[in-house]
């Protein structure tokens, strides 16, 4: 039997507000534990949320970036459950009236494009987080609590770990663009959990799901959605059924593992937080926050190809991330050829990025120095070999590439009087290299080539050095 | 008169001229707590190095920086965050609990030069009507200590009635400021939802919930309203209208007002005395040129019954938060966390706490969120429409604060369901959110009766001026309790 793989995503996206949701502490990370807190997160008795409007403001533009309807009225409710990283035990978020709902993505896997739709978009407070430590105690920390998150449920419109991969990349693209948080995985500003089910090709109705949590990349989701989906395939074959649990994706044995059954829905009590007056979002606030949001992924992906002349996949790579897409635009604003610009960025700048774990706004590479690199090869100036060993220069310390390369005198030589000494010089000492080459041996001519690069110091014009040599090789 | 017998209106002349230090004023006040607290125990803690400290930095400051509470003592109800000074709420819970915060009303009266004598006794998280739920032992009626002073504020009221304090604070979630002051005969303000900041006030029902106001007459209680009202911004249900000059409101003209009684308000379940009283004090209105009329609320049955199931499921949610884990009692009978949640909450919770926490936390459950709590919300809108109709044609709606006067120690055993009659009088000013006045209207068998008038949204001005034109007509506000002579 043949099943079809049902995957709902559920993604909680951390808002990079200076203060959190419900209180005046600060919001970041890496202060000592408990230090970014005030008696509200505590939950002192007697204490009041005050909710943030810069945090619905970014609800509202990632709700808007997604697509979604925006609620002209919403509310808070209060999530019931004790825990210690919970101090009221009661989490606030949004039950019945969520920032945004009804939205979609488009992705495109293999070729095929395809909506998935994103069921709602609420606000909710974080928790604080726990330390289990050797001596059976565990330590809280509420710095954490009530960092504003959004949590975004999908549909159950993906249909494999490929569609859910390529979802979150757009998804991670999308938030990112809208400025409203760093979507960073490994600092637990973007997690996401996977419900998984399967169902026979035909079969209207889906499958017992289970719920796949630590998820810690995109390709521990793409791993983790594979294994439990052949993981459930292997129990339906055999005759077995699924049930309704909690599992964890093993990243050392790359299996999904159960964490615990779920018995009857937890009861989460939910009730209108009567501490909060519901929000009233005027059509003016909503243009008015729909007006700051800048040209998203799909669109600047579009104009690339149109306008730009650039290969689909090229729009696709320099899109992923807003830091390089504006990059690239102000490169090209610059006067840079769009192609080569890309290929530098996609190339040599994102090598170099990679190697040494550094984002764009971490090196003092600018647009226009990039340009200038640029357009030093149109115009002839240096080779792409040279540009590459300015490059080096540039990304370390900046500035102008035209003064590297006078400093370091890199300068192409493309005078042929100079060239012709060179190579006659390299002719008379290489004789049975010009006899092989007239023997019939194409090799001795990329030999010759490279004496001559050698004795440049690699600076001659590649196509000019070819051609004179030919010339030469032709009078003996 | 000795000093603690004047009204703080009156000590603020004094005061403010310097005829009396905040000094003398201050030991004056501690001397006669300390008589009188061993009759009544209206205080879980008296404040007697702070109290003494502030008088005399108040008495050092500047003669024009002296605000409208100059050197006034107030007394706070101990469910009002107080900063370093334990805030207990009557429960073994915070029994030793001392906040690093002030309420944005302790805020307030200090600015305006108030003096916070203490903390004042009430029921177990201000869950009860007779104080007799408190951790801390039960709190005396100064009328007749064989009485209870009402509550949940029970201690609020006793410690003004018996000349302790000339004003406290007290807090009203269904009736429990205005039901003690009419057991105790003095004032007792519930102004409008919003009026009063909520932030340092530990929540009970955060819908119903509002800090209110005790003191000896009218003139006082708008005094203390108007530094404590106003809006803040720790506080998102608070409103942002102007807060007006109560005093000047105090005109004593009340001809042409317009008075509704609410047929259900002197009918079955009211004490027939207490009726009786009642309807003098309004024959005493008609006489100042206010027309009365009986009305009709056709909901006003449901009351009670809706108000216990909002007011337990918000408590269920707002008292989850004591787990023991950052303050507060912990149990010492745990092995694992969830030992530490259940016994903590067991040991430190009363039962009548624990009862309300259980109800309300079965009204929101999954399987009867629908019939109690959904439903409990919709009947709150019917009863809110039904006042809403009277206060389109009417100024104030008036009846009795309470059914009867105070109870005998231990008669109700605590039991809220007892007090059935008295919560279709008080609670529907919570469940609509309006302001509601309590005034001295009389005595049956010595204890004293209260007159409630209540108003329209954000109009206490009125309410204070019909109180106070009766209190110009009558006499009923300067009896004092036996306990209070000598004083």
């Amino acid at each position: 039997m043949n099943f079809e793989t049902i995957v709902g995503l559920e993604i909680h996206v951390e808002l990079k507000t200076d203060t959190k949701i419900m209180s005046p502490a600060p919001a970041h990370f890496g202060a000592e534990p408990n230090k970014n807190i005030h008696v509200t997160d505590i939950a002192y008795p007697g204490v009041l949320p005050t909710l943030n409007k810069k945090a619905v403001e970014f609800g509202m533009k990632a709700s808007m970036a997604l697509n979604c309807d925006i609620a002209p009225i919403m509310n808070f409710d209060r999530k019931h459950y004790f825990y210690p990283d919970n101090p009221k035990a009661y989490q606030i978020s949004q039950d019945k009236r969520p920032v945004g709902s009804n939205g979609w993505i488009e992705i495109e896997v293999e070729g095929k494009k395809k909506k998935i739709r994103v069921e709602r978009v609420h606000l909710e407070e974080d928790a604080g987080k726990l330390t289990h430590t050797e001596n059976g105690y565990s330590l809280v920390d509420l710095n954490r609590q009530g960092t504003p998150l959004i949590e975004i449920v999908t549909e159950a419109d993906v249909r494999s770990p490929e569609e859910a991969y390529a979802f979150l990349e757009k998804l991670k693209a999308i938030i990112q663009y809208t400025g409203v948080s760093d979507v960073r995985m490994e600092e637990g500003s973007l997690r996401c959990d996977a419900n998984i089910s399967l169902r026979p090709f035909g079969q209207e109705e889906f499958g017992t799901k289970t719920e796949l949590k630590n998820l810690n990349s995109f390709n521990f989701i793409r791993r983790g959605i594979a294994n439990e989906v052949a993981r459930q395939e292997k129990v339906l074959l055999s005759g077995g059924t699924i049930q309704q649990e909690t599992r964890r994706y093993d990243e050392a044995t790359g299996e999904t593992v159960l964490m615990r059954i779920k018995g009857s829905a937890n009861d989460y009590r939910f009730i209108n937080d009567p501490d909060l007056p519901e929000v009233h979002i005027e059509q003016e606030w909503m243009d008015r926050v729909r007006a700051e949001i800048p040209e998203l992924p799909d669109a600047r992906k579009a104009r690339y190809v149109s306008e730009l002349d650039l290969p689909e996949y090229d729009a696709h790579v320099l899109t992923l991330t807003k830091e390089m897409s504006d990059f690239f635009d102000a490169t090209v604003k610059a006067g840079a050829d769009p192609k080569l610009a890309s290929n530098w960025l996609m190339g040599d700048v994102s090598a170099y990025l990679n190697a040494e774990s550094k984002e764009l706004h971490d090196t003092p590479l600018t647009p226009e120095n990039l340009a200038q690199l640029v357009k030093l090869i149109t115009d002839g100036t240096i080779s792409s070999k040279i540009a590459k060993k300015v490059f080096t220069d540039l990304a370390k310390k900046g500035g102008n590439p035209a003064d590297i390369v006078k400093e370091k005198g890199l300068v192409q030589i493309s005078d042929e009087g100079t060239l012709r000494t060179i190579i006659t010089e390299i002719l008379d000492a290489n004789e049975q290299s010009i006899e092989d080459f007239k023997n019939g041996k194409d090799r001795a001519v990329g030999f010759l080539v490279g004496q001559v690069m050698k004795a440049t110091k690699g600076q001659a014009n590649p196509p000019l050095v070819n051609k004179l040599l030919m010339e030469e090789i032709k009078k003996r | 008169m000795t000093l603690t017998s004047k009204t703080a209106a009156e000590l603020q002349a004094l005061l403010q001229k310097g005829e009396v230090t905040v000094t003398e004023l201050t030991n004056e006040t501690l001397k006669t707590i300390e008589k009188t607290e061993e009759q009544i125990h209206a205080f879980i803690h008296v404040a007697k190095e702070e109290a003494t400290a502030r008088a005399e930095q108040l008495d050092q400051a500047p003669a024009d920086a002296r605000g409208p509470l100059f050197g006034v003592p107030v007394g706070i109800k101990d469910n009002i965050v107080t900063k370093d000074m334990t805030t207990t709420c009557a429960s073994k819970m915070l029994e030793d609990f001392v906040p690093v915060y002030n309420a944005t009303v302790m805020d307030k009266l200090e600015a305006a030069g108030a003096i916070n004598v203490g903390k004042l006794n009430m029921d177990e998280f201000a869950m009860g009507s007779t104080t007799e739920t408190s951790f801390f032992g039960n709190t005396l009626n100064p009328w007749n200590t064989d009485y209870v002073p009402g509550g949940s504020s029970g201690g609020s009221a006793a410690a003004v009635a018996a000349g302790e304090v000339p004003l406290s604070l007290g807090s009203d979630t269904g009736g429990s400021v205005r039901q003690p002051a009419a057991f105790c005969g003095v004032v007792g303000m519930k102004p409008t939802y919003g009026r009063i900041s909520r932030f340092g006030l530990t929540a009970f029902g955060s819908s119903l919930d509002s800090v209110g106001t005790f003191s000896r007459t009218v003139e006082d209680n708008a005094l203390l309203l108007g530094v404590i009202a106003g809006e803040d911004d720790n506080d998102s249900s608070s409103s942002a209208k102007q807060v007006p000059d109560y005093k000047a409101a105090l005109t004593g003209d009340i001809k042409g007002l317009k008075v509704a009684v609410p047929s259900a308000y002197l009918g079955e379940g009211v004490d027939a005395e207490v009726a009786a009283t009642v309807k003098e004090a309004l024959k005493v209105l008609e006489s100042l040129g206010a027309v009365c009329e009986e009305v009709e609320l056709p909901h006003v049955q449901y009351a009670p019954t809706t108000y216990y199931v909002i007011s337990s499921s918000e408590a269920q949610s707002n008292l989850s938060r004591f787990d023991g884990l950052r303050y507060g009692y912990h149990t010492e009978n745990a092995e694992n966390l969830e030992q530490a949640y259940f016994r903590t909450r067991q040991e430190g919770f009363g039962d009548e706490v624990k009862k309300r926490i259980l109800f309300g936390t079965y009204a929101m459950s999954a399987d009867h969120h629908e019939d109690l709590y959904v439903r409990a919300q919709r009947i709150r809108t019917l009863i809110a429409q039904d006042f809403d109709k009277v206060f389109e044609n009417y100024d104030v709606v008036i009846g009795p604060t309470a059914a009867t006067t105070a109870f005998k120690l231990g008669e109700t055993g605590g039991d809220q369901l007892v007090h059935y009659a008295n919560d279709v009088l008080a609670v529907p000013a919570n469940l609509t959110g309006r302001p509601a006045l309590s005034v001295p209207c009389g005595f049956v068998n010595e204890l004293p009766v209260g007159l409630q008038i209540m108003g329209k949204h954000f109009d206490e001005e009125t309410l204070y001026n019909v109180g106070h034109a009766y209190e110009q007509a009558t006499d009923f506000h300067k009896r004092t309790p036996a306990i209070r002579e000598g004083n």
